[in-house]
């Protein structure tokens, strides 16, 4: 089974390189450009359910000091 | 185990592979283009295999005959470099060159130039670039300590400038952090000649001891021919014939060719090849660079003068159904080829699997002087090893050399020119141009390593601390220094002189921090070698090298060329870049660029040295041709007894720094700006003296109750003379030509440099 | 050289990609006489030890964060039991990463606000606290060590970070803050206080031949004597 994870900054944290990103895009022209948030996606290949794709994105993938992370069940 | 099958009747029983249809002339026309070889050049190919080659044949001859691989234009002219002295361990002709520093502690290093890459993918090209240099160090034995970096980009008004500068210095200094190498030095340049063609040229320092330099020999028939590191993919295919080739327009559709960098393999490798190098488990060691396995096959199996089997089915790879062109041609990084005795097998293995590292025996080294390649049972390669090193190509192209203009009433002309616009606002122009790089250094780790004693943020040459136990115990603070250099605009000028002068810039930077200098490197960036007067700028330019080699007893023991930095028919000035190692007895005696304590200045200078306008940062500024005006004059004396002196006065000078772009005015700011020192020259000296570019020329910074000795050691140099020129002090402002400058405005304009708006 | 410091059994961590393991061995060497022993990370158990070294460097890349591959490596299990029985642990810039990963210490390191890496020298004022490490850097105004890091930014949030406070497990902060760390937190102290994490290399600031001050040897002779 497959499993779709993003994990992503929690919103007190400045995102760095999003803000480096947006205004590196906007010196080259792009000045409708009002933000970039910037977060990883995991495709998990998973023989396993739910549970253990969650446990695996809170315990290790995501800090949960910085991050949150969610899970979804990719279909075919 | 082994489960390769080699014999010499099997190979003869093996189909060869689809040769080459010379008859199909469209198509044999396209393959000679994407090949990049030239029919004169496939008919020699024709001569050395007695048949048409196949298409892996066809693809490892373009790569072994490419003008990066087999230096064909310029391997004539490079024999005139001095490549010989007492100091000198390894010369030219290795992986990288050896000097000894003391005892039996070498330094092995070398620059290498990235510089097409850098233009297409500027963070890869950078990185890998970084990578490919730190390979040719380690490969040796050598445990690289010090990286630089010289980084030449487009006018900072061009397009593609902002994008071009913080990829490529990310990508320098993400791959040698990780490495945990110090990033200690090099150069940064703005100019609007390599606005279609930027150069990176990477050079790398590692210590060694002297009886256990290694270098890559395929030797023992029998022995295993061992593939380590990351799986093979198809980055940069036809790479090395890339970097031969001139861009048009069209280098946005050269992304593909470009490799991709991972330096956390590359660390993991670099324990694992020092390892087994340091417990004897290997005969011959390559690493897989330009041209990947092919270079490194034919180059091991030469200098040994035996043959080797591959059998490309066992090369690990990480991209399904590559064909046999590419994963010869492959140049995924992070790969050596070694050779190992078969008692040896299990030992190194433990070693790969510590370092967690991909490895398979992929062939072995054979009596038939040939490299020969199987893959899904057709013979692939059959290439014999001597003729297509000893009969590559060798070109004598045809060169122009044009006199330099000689001008004599050209500084007047600057003088009078300096004078209308305003003193201030021309060296408010050259501050701007000459300033501070912290924006860029300030990614690169600087102090790991724990032996950085000077670095970058000192503006002079790098200095390291070496407590090796292999040094001359008599020499416990003993300190390596390196600088790299080059004078491109002096080269415009007089491509031999300004060479010359080039190199000198480099040796003035390792004299100026007190140490002496043992050897160099170079990196020759040239434009189009068919073009007669860029052929004659490089012979030129290996003339004047050669020249400062032999009149400082310093010689060549490594380098690199870069051919064909040219864009739409347009090259670049000549930039013969120059990396020089040396050493000082006592770092605590080191001397940095910048002043950081009240002291008086004064100008050490040859008896006979006169400042001059031609090519310099000032009649740049003022917008004339690099051509107008003459370069300063060399003596080399002088130059001599500056080198010897220098290193006497180390110990008794807080700062030292030589007088380069923009003269003693310019220098003498920078040296007091970094700490906040502002400076009152004694006297007024004039638009010539104080801008003017000049030969062995040192500005010092010395503590009052210094300054006797330092008088009485100047005295002893007839051809130095010394000159007090002002106190640094914190007041706050420079003082010069009866003009001020507060130190508040000039600190804002040097930081100007890294800064795009 | 003090006499009582070359009986302890000092154990340092090596991951693949350490590159700061060599610096915190030699300066052990070169002004404390001790030989640090050297453990791999594959190791299920560590050797029987008075205080426990995590090195500077890019340990598996960085990948996915920095520390977090390290912080479940085989040798983790038996650091955790160590630090649960109070061993002493000093974690210097990734090894500060590896504890916080480890949860062995509170917050996170995450990407620098500039977005670059920053390698820099730079002061830091010892803060409040009732640590061995707090009473050994109580008398100085500030301390001179540098930085080299990308990921040095500490973030710390709402009742973990107030506990973090009061408990005065704050080190000490940048007077310069180079990273944009919450509260310019440049390294802590768990509760017991025998385990630190900080991201200056004061490795790196042991000798004045290399241009910078001697107040890491007070950091490293910290650790020593917490090892008591």
């Amino acid at each position: 089974m497959k499993y779709e994870i993003v994990v992503e900054l929690k919103k007190e944290v400045l995102d760095a390189e999003g803000r480096a990103i947006c205004q590196n895009l906007s010196s080259a022209g792009y000045s409708n450009l009002k933000s970039v948030e910037v977060s990883k996606r995991f495709i998990l290949n998973l023989d396993s359910g739910m549970e253990d794709a969650k446990q695996i994105a809170e315990k290790f993938l995501a800090n949960p000091v910085s991050q949150t992370c969610t899970v979804r069940q990719l279909d075919h | 185990m082994k489960d390769i099958k080699f014999t010499v009747d099997a190979i003869k029983k093996t189909s060869r592979a689809v040769e080459v249809d010379e008859n199909n002339s469209t198509i044999f026309q396209e393959l000679l283009k994407i090949n990049r070889l030239s029919l004169e050049e496939y008919k020699l190919l024709k001569s050395i295999m007695n048949r048409a080659p196949t298409f892996a044949e066809l693809g490892v001859f373009s790569s072994m005959w490419s003008e990066h691989c087999s230096y064909k234009s310029s391997i004539k002219h490079l024999k005139r470099f001095p490549t010989t002295g007492e100091h000198v361990v390894v010369g030219p002709g290795e992986n990288a060159g050896v000097v000894r520093l003391s005892g039996k502690l070498c330094a092995a290093f070398k620059m290498e130039s990235h510089n097409h890459p850098s233009y297409i993918e500027p963070y890869q090209g950078a990185a890998t670039g970084v990578g490919g240099i730190l390979r040719d160090v380690f490969c040796m034995g050598a445990r690289p300590i010090a990286n630089l970096n010289c980084l030449h980009f487009g006018s900072k008004k061009h397009p593609r400038t902002p994008y071009l500068f913080p990829q490529v210095v990310k990508g320098v200094g993400d791959y040698g952090n990780c490495m945990g190498i110090p990033t200690v030095g090099g150069r940064l340049m703005f100019d609007d000649t390599y606005n279609g063609n930027c150069l990176v040229n990477a050079m790398s320092v590692g210590l060694i001891h002297e009886d256990r330099i290694f270098k890559g020999y395929a030797s023992g028939v029998g022995n295993y021919v061992v593939y380590v590191g990351s799986a093979t993919g198809r980055d940069g295919i036809h790479g090395a014939s890339m970097a031969s080739d001139s861009f048009d327009s069209s280098a946005n559709e050269e992304r593909s060719a470009v490799q991709v960098g991972d330096p956390f393999t590359e660390k993991l490798l670099m324990e694992a090849t020092l390892e087994v190098l340091e417990k004897d488990l290997v005969v011959g060691l390559q690493d897989m660079g330009a041209a990947g396995l092919t270079s490194s096959s034919f180059e091991m199996a030469s200098r040994a003068n035996n043959g080797l089997f591959i059998d490309l089915n066992k090369v690990p790879t990480r991209t399904s159904g590559m064909t046999a062109n590419e994963l010869m041609l492959s140049e995924s990084q992070e790969r050596m080829l070694m050779v190992v005795e078969p008692s040896k097998w299990s030992a190194i293995e433990k070693v790969f699997k510590h370092w967690d590292l991909a490895y398979a025996i992929i062939g072995e080294v054979t009596e038939t002087s040939r490299v020969q390649a199987v893959y899904n049972n057709k013979l692939e390669i059959d290439i014999p090893v001597g003729p297509i090193t000893d009969s590559a190509p060798r070109y004598d192209r045809p060169m122009e050399f044009k006199t330099p203009l000689n001008d004599p009433k050209f500084d007047q002309v600057v003088v009078d020119t300096v004078n209308e616009q305003g003193l201030s606002t021309v060296l408010n122009k050259a501050i701007e141009l000459t300033g501070d790089k912290e924006k860029l250094y300030e990614q690169y780790d600087r102090h790991v390593g724990a032996k950085t004693v000077l670095s970058s943020e000192q503006e002079g040459a790098a200095v390291q601390w070496l407590r090796s136990e292999w040094s001359d115990p008599s020499e416990p603070n003993l300190g390596m220094v390196v600088a790299t250099g080059v004078q491109p605009a002096y080269c415009v000028n007089d491509p031999k002189e300004g060479a010359a002068h080039s190199m000198l810039k480099a040796v003035r930077m390792v004299v100026a921090a007190g140490g002496t200098p043992l050897a160099a490197t170079d990196c020759l960036n040239y434009g189009n070698p068919e073009v007669p007067e860029i052929m004659g700028q490089f012979s030129a330019g290996v003339d004047g090298i050669s020249e400062t080699c032999r009149q400082l007893d310093v010689p060549i023991v490594s380098g690199n060329v870069s051919l064909y930095n040219e864009t739409d028919g347009s090259s670049i000035d000549p930039t013969p870049m120059m990396g020089v190692v040396g050493k000082i007895k006592d770092v605590s005696w080191a001397s940095p660029a910048i002043v950081s304590e009240e002291s008086e200045l004064f100008l050490v200078s040859g008896v006979n040295t006169k400042p001059s306008f031609g090519a310099s940062l000032v009649s740049g500024i003022l917008g004339f041709e690099k051509t107008r005006g003459q370069i300063p004059i060399i003596d080399w004396q002088a130059e001599r007894q500056a080198m010897s002196a220098m290193v006497q006065l180390s110990q008794h000078v807080l700062a030292a720094r030589d007088v380069a772009s923009g003269g003693v005015l310019v220098c003498a700011i920078k040296m007091g700006l970094a700490n906040g020192f502002g400076l009152t020259l004694d006297a007024q000296l004039g638009v010539l003296n104080l801008l003017g570019e000049r030969s062995a020329s040192y500005l010092i910074a010395v503590k009052s109750e210094s300054v006797k000795t330092v008088e009485e050691i100047s005295g002893t140099f007839d051809q130095l003379s010394l000159t007090r020129l002002g106190r640094y002090t914190t007041d706050g402002e420079f003082g010069f030509e009866g003009l001020v400058m507060s130190l508040d405005d000039a600190k804002s304009l040097n930081r100007g440099l890294c800064y795009f708006n | 050289m003090v006499a009582k410091y070359q009986q302890l059994k000092i154990g340092m961590i090596q991951f693949p990609g350490s590159n700061c393991d060599w610096d915190l061995i030699d300066a052990y060497q070169r002004h404390f006489g001790i030989t640090v022993q050297v453990i791999w990370h594959q190791e299920t158990d560590l050797p029987k030890l008075d205080g426990l070294l995590i090195p500077g460097g890019f340990s598996f890349g960085d990948f996915l964060r920095s520390g977090c591959l390290a912080a479940h490596s085989n040798i983790m299990a038996s650091v955790k039991t160590y630090a649960k029985k109070g061993g002493a642990i000093l974690g210097i810039c990734n090894g500060f990463q590896v504890l916080t990963e480890s949860h062995l210490l509170p917050g996170a390191l995450i990407q620098n606000d500039c977005g670059t890496f920053v390698c820099r020298g730079l002061s830091l004022s010892p803060c409040e606290g009732d640590s061995g490490y707090h009473k050994l850097i109580s008398d100085k105004d500030s301390l001179s060590i540098p930085v080299a890091h990308a990921d040095g930014r500490y973030v710390i949030f709402g009742d973990e970070r107030k506990k973090l406070l009061d408990q005065g497990q704050v080190l000490f902060s940048y007077e310069d803050n180079p990273n944009g760390s919450v509260d310019s937190i440049a390294g802590v102290v768990s509760e017991n206080g025998r385990i630190v994490g900080m991201m200056p290399h004061p490795e790196r600031a042991t000798d004045l031949l290399m241009g910078s001050s001697e107040d890491g040897r007070i950091i490293l002779k910290a650790f020593l004597e917490s090892c008591f």
